[in-house]
């Protein structure tokens, strides 16, 4: 570790201190995202199943939040989710979550990438050969049989590739938290920017975290396709 | 007493829109019977086929799994649907199906292909339905493809994997849609192989077919349909060697 020490001695912005405000940025940074990807996958699926129904009392409602939601920018949202819970909120039994900015920003990033993966979801779901939905059917399978066994497993596999970038989108797009109060990793360089006005030891720092970031994230989706998209590989040689 | 047959159908029609594709078709198949729906393209005979299983719902007419009859109800826009889902579903996984295009599940291997109907709607167990699929799939030749997906095979063994799917099920009537139109010749060959065995075994089976030497050869009772009509039925030496019709002598004549 002595290395560790010669740099940190050599110059003056980091230094255990600062690392470890980007290290609590880097925490606050995967907790938001991965949190708020994990809830928005999961609405998505019912979500992308209401949207492809032939009811429009199901589909529209649907598409009008999808609208909504990739209609505005995600920074707009999450304001109007922050500051418009602390007018309306206020004095009611769920202010004390709403009072921190973690749970506004969460609710603003869940809606806005169940949106998009809601979309996505659907494009997949349409495409799913019509011939297999119809073998399903063939064979006795309830409608939630083949959802569940045949179009869901089909679909998925082909939204994976798209989902991967909306998972890295974001993570990149988590970087407005910082507007409301929030210290994530960009709040941490911006910190560390206007303490010690090193735009581009901070700035490029974090950048280098975010791809960091982003490379296990790549990594992470190459690993899950060629598990799941083994049919889609050329035949074992034997 | 005489056995209930496995599959009635009754004065089927089915239009689609003004098209009035199917005019009044009927079928009785008893246990063993192998029964060939032959014509030329656009006869009605697939869309006929397809009404069996309700892959279509007939504009009228009944169909009878083993007695059962199939209940429909009228929705307000005047459409004819079936009553009772269940019923549909119960009566689909006595009838299994083989179709044209294959339509294996194709983000699923060969063996989870063969598995997954057994498992998940008749309910057995996972055991079982591997010793079913080991034994259908040794009988269609393809057990050491059987962690192969449907894109890493040939049509012909995409095919035969599509057969032993439906044999799984254990079905009282097998339907065949045209199970070789998709196929070069050599392919068919192998697929026939295996149907010519299936009806060995005494297997009821409704086919659609171009396959005029197959239907000739191994079919006990053959249809052939013209316009949405039967245009003349009979045991294949009468249909093939002394037809009634013209229609019939016409489609059967050698071509060049």
């Amino acid at each position: 570790m002595e290395w560790l020490e010669q740099i940190l001695a050599s110059n003056a912005i980091f230094n255990l201190e600062t690392l470890s405000h980007y290290g609590a940025g880097l925490i606050l940074t995967v907790k938001l995202v991965s949190v708020a990807l994990l809830i928005g996958l999961i609405l998505s699926f019912p979500l992308a199943l209401m949207r492809c129904s032939d009811n429009p009392f199901l589909s529209k409602p649907v598409w009008v939040f999808t609208y909504i939601f990739r209609g505005t920018p995600l920074i707009v949202q999450l304001y109007i989710i922050y500051y418009g819970s602390s007018f309306t909120l206020q004095d009611t039994i769920v202010w004390p979550i709403f009072k921190e900015a973690f749970y506004p920003a969460l609710i603003a990033f869940v809606l806005n990438t169940a949106a998009y993966t809601t979309e996505i979801l659907r494009g997949a779901i349409m495409a799913t050969p019509r011939g297999e939905i119809e073998a399903a059917k063939a064979y006795g399978m309830s409608w939630w049989k083949r959802t569940i066994r045949i179009v869901i497993p089909s679909a998925f596999r082909r939204a994976l590739p798209a989902y991967s970038n909306e998972v890295i989108f974001m993570l990149h797009a988590s970087s407005v938290s910082f507007t409301v109060t929030l210290v994530d990793l960009t709040g941490a360089a911006y910190d560390i920017y206007s303490r010690y006005y090193a735009p581009f030891e901070a700035f490029i720092f974090v950048a280098c975290i975010y791809l960091t970031c982003t490379f296990s994230i790549i990594y992470g989706f190459k690993r899950l396709e060629n598990r799941l998209m083994a049919h889609l590989k050329p035949a074992p040689s034997n | 007493m005489a056995e209930v047959a496995p599959l009635v159908v009754r004065d089927v029609h089915k239009k689609f829109n003004e098209l009035e594709v199917l005019k009044g078709v009927s079928l009785q198949a008893q246990k063993g019977d192998v029964i060939s729906l032959i014509g030329s393209s656009g006869s009605g005979k697939s869309t006929f086929l397809r009404c069996i299983n309700l892959l279509e719902v007939p504009t009228s007419g009944e169909i009878e799994v083993h007695g059962e009859q199939i209940k429909f109800l009228t929705t307000r826009k005047g459409e004819r649907k079936p009553a009772d889902n269940r019923q549909v579903e119960k009566m689909r996984s006595r009838l299994s199906m083989v179709f044209q295009s294959f339509n294996l599940w194709s983000h699923m291997t060969v063996l989870d292909n063969v598995i997954e109907a057994p498992v998940n709607v008749l309910g057995i167990s996972k055991k079982e339905a591997m010793e079913r699929a080991e034994s259908y799939l040794q009988k269609v030749g393809i057990w050491e493809r059987r962690n192969y997906y449907p894109a890493q095979m040939s049509g012909g063994q995409q095919q035969r994997a599509a057969i032993a799917r439906a044999l799984a099920m254990e079905p009282d009537v097998m339907l065949f849609d045209e199970p070789t139109s998709a196929l070069d010749p050599e392919l068919v060959g192998e697929v026939l192989k295996v149907m010519r065995s299936l009806a060995e075994e005494g297997r009821t089976m409704i086919v659609v077919t171009h396959e005029m030497a197959f239907a000739k050869d191994v079919s006990s009772h053959v249809m052939f349909l013209h316009q949405g009509r039967i245009e003349e039925e009979g045991p294949p030496s009468k249909v093939f060697d002394n037809p009634d019709s013209e229609r019939v002598r016409q489609f059967l004549a050698p071509k060049y």
